[in-house]
């Protein structure tokens, strides 16, 4: 064997000319289909900044379950058109600034598809921001008046979670009455700002009046230099606008002070999490806001499915308020996929302008003009720890105001052309 | 504006002040005999209300938690000096700020993977909830119970410094450790204690906070800020500086919040920047010392 060269080399030329065909072969496909070829390979990424650390992370932790439940129920079936969907969940750290920056890397570094989350009103537009300039797709599941308004607005932004306006208009129907005096002690940032501006236009519309306002920290541990005053205004009700472990920490230092024993306590959304956490003692009597509660599933079979796919995820837990957010958030943005036929920007979303989704509360659709959602509102009540057989049922429905724009800012008022 | 409600708001600024002075405590004492800026004395704190409630849930009794915490968190400091900061003080000043800056993150951590983001409440015990009447306005029982603690607390230690033969060798200690060691003194045993103690009482101020604001991982970071606020205030090393300006950053806040409660958290860094401005050293800091 002393012309060992040539025959060693020829299967090696046989292999490279044998993938360089086949390479041939698979490019030409992928220059006739290319968007199909890619739609089978590629899974949906989502991404997912919410404030996993911080005063809201109990929220946070809800949220992304919920959400990691919705996108599991749909891989189950199989996923968007064969495509699996995947959920990148980063923490925000509640600043604007990790925010952006998490979520700019989502978009360039993990390629996401859409940006789901948020939970504080300043960090939400921040995100905002990034996505509008990138032409992202972003769902946001927390509370904003602004992002509804023209100059915020942005053709790729959906507005999954009530706005400020629309929860404190159904609060203060069914806890403001005419001649009341109100006082409000109020979280020092947009939300705790929106929240605020929208009660007191309740109010003006009532006949109540307002005491006195005073603003606190976000995130503030202590509350009790607040409470002689608050006291000494002589209020009907204590209006505390804050969110999180603010809203636990407060209502129990206002009940400390004996306040409950002289106001009533409204809040502007009444959190589960935190009701949990503290006890019944402290929320006795305390009425607020909600998009979503667990016993909604004796009149709503999607609430009931919801509840029970939740339950059997999560050893038996019930989804919560802003849980429930990650949930219908993510769920109307896979629907409006499946109907585009997958991830083009464009075609996604038209089919959520064009959506009407009844995924855990109703129907909700999102509105022309600001792509809020249309949804309907809660009005419920802490009960007694004696009225609370049952530990995971700790509210009292009072009312439930039905998905209707008749309850929103008119287009025209958020400054849209008509 | 009457004198009532003045009277009430200055009473929550002691309450307020309280706690504040424990922590700052822990850290004046450190930094006075070691030299030592504890950056992860804001994690003790929390560490300490954590303790406290694990003590707490684990006997069904919160008095167990307020005696337990505290000792067990000092005894845990006593272990941070022993292993990981005497090794340093030979090195730069800088050396042990960084360890315990580090440290803070790790306990904050730990927590977070031990009991979860979102932190926990903390009940206030039956026996000391509920309202009294000052005759100028009605103040929660467990906050008179805080500053009662506080005060008890003080005396104390003041006997403890003033009166024992360790609190001659630690002031003595402070002043200066080379002749104590000439006259025979085991220095790194005094280091040592005092580490424990100053890290027991921030423990203690967390036990204490946690049924006024429950507990949970981010609670150090606040606290060590205003710490250090007031022990710049009163003199960074002075023990009588940190109780008198704890004392008066929780009467300003609360002053503040009265009038105007916006300015509320940016009146304490305004008066520390006058007190810089006015007396470098602090109301009760011996001039040249950091």
């Amino acid at each position: 064997m002393t012309s060992n060269g040539p025959t060693s080399g020829l299967p090696a030329f046989r292999i490279t000319r044998r993938h360089a065909l086949a390479g041939l072969a698979a490019g030409t496909a992928t220059l006739a289909m290319p968007g199909l070829l890619r739609a089978q390979a590629e899974t949906i990424r989502i991404g997912f900044p919410t404030p996993l650390t911080g005063p809201y992370a109990a929220e946070a932790k809800d949220q992304v379950r919920s959400a990691e439940l919705a996108v599991k129920l749909v891989n189950d079936k199989g996923g968007i058109g064969g495509r699996k969907v995947e959920l990148l969940v980063r923490d925000d750290k509640m600043n604007a600034g990790e925010a952006a920056t998490r979520t700019l890397e989502l978009i360039e570094k993990e390629k996401v598809h859409a940006v789901v989350g948020s939970l504080s009103s300043a960090v939400q537009l921040a995100i905002n921001e990034v996505t509008r300039a990138r032409g992202v797709i972003f769902v946001s599941i927390s509370q904003s008046d602004t992002i509804n308004e023209v100059k915020d607005f942005s053709r790729v932004t959906f507005h999954e979670a009530l706005n400020p306006h629309m929860t404190t208009a159904a609060v203060a129907k069914h806890s403001f009455k005419p001649g009341m005096k109100i006082a409000y002690l109020v979280a020092d940032y947009a939300f705790g700002h929106e929240i605020l501006r929208g009660f007191k236009r309740a109010q003006a519309a009532i006949g109540a009046e307002s005491v006195g306002e005073i603003l606190h920290p976000i995130g503030a541990p202590d509350y009790s230099t607040f409470m002689p005053r608050l006291r000494a205004m002589k209020p009907d009700i204590l209006c505390i606008c804050n969110f999180g472990r603010d809203q636990a920490n407060s209502i129990k230092q206002a009940v400390d002070f004996g306040l409950n024993k002289q106001a009533k306590i409204v809040v502007p959304v009444l959190l589960y999490t935190q009701r949990l956490g503290i006890g019944a003692e402290a929320y006795e009597g305390v009425i607020g806001g909600a998009n979503y509660y667990w016993k909604l599933q004796d009149t709503l079979p999607s609430a009931k499915a919801f509840n029970d796919a939740y339950k059997a995820a999560y050893n038996g837990a019930y989804p919560t308020d802003y849980g429930a957010y990650g949930f219908t958030g993510i769920s109307s943005l896979l629907l409006a996929m499946e109907k585009a036929g997958g991830t083009d920007t464009d075609k996604v979303v038209a089919a959520l302008e064009n959506l009407t989704y009844d995924v855990a509360k109703g129907p909700q659709h999102y509105r022309k003009c600001d792509h809020q959602s249309v949804q309907s509102v809660l009005v419920l009540q802490s009960k007694a720890k004696a009225d609370t057989p049952d530990q995971a049922d700790p509210f009292r429905i009072l009312a439930v105001e039905p998905a209707s724009e008749d309850i929103l800012r008119s287009c025209a008022e958020l400054g849209f052309p008509s | 504006m009457d004198a009532e409600l003045i009277a009430m708001q200055l009473f929550s600024g002691v309450a307020l002040g309280a706690i504040l002075v424990m922590v700052a405590l822990g850290l004046s004492i450190i930094f006075g005999m070691l030299g030592v800026v504890n950056f992860a004395h804001g994690a003790l704190f929390m560490v300490g209300a954590y303790a406290g409630l694990y003590v707490a849930t684990l006997t069904g009794s919160f008095w167990w938690g307020l005696l337990i915490a505290p000792l067990a968190v000092g005894a845990f400091g006593m272990l941070i000096e022993r292993v990981l900061i005497r090794p340093l003080y030979k090195r730069s000043v800088d050396d042990p700020l960084l360890l315990t800056f580090g440290l803070g993150y790790v306990l904050v951590e730990s927590v977070r993977i031990a009991f979860g983001n979102e932190g926990m409440p903390f009940p206030t015990p039956p026996e000391l909830s509920g309202v009294a009447d000052l005759g100028i306005g009605y103040f929660p029982i467990y906050r008179l119970f805080v500053v009662g603690v506080v005060a008890v607390v003080l005396v104390l230690l003041w006997l403890g410094l003033e009166k024992t033969r360790f609190g001659l060798i630690v002031r003595a200690g402070a002043r200066d450790p080379q002749i104590m060691r000439v006259l025979g003194v085991d220095v790194a045993k005094v280091w040592l204690m005092v580490f424990g103690l100053g890290v027991g009482l921030t423990a203690l101020g967390g036990v204490l906070a946690a049924p006024m604001r429950s507990v949970d991982p981010e609670m150090g970071a606040l606290v060590l800020a205003e710490a250090f606020v007031v022990t710049v205030i009163g003199g960074m090393g002075s023990l009588v500086g940190a109780v008198v300006a704890g004392l008066l950053i929780g009467i300003a806040v609360s002053m503040t919040a009265l009038f105007a409660p916006e300015m509320a958290t940016i009146v304490m860094f305004a008066l520390m920047a006058l007190v810089l401005l006015i007396r470098p050293q602090g109301l009760f800091g011996k001039p040249g010392r950091a």
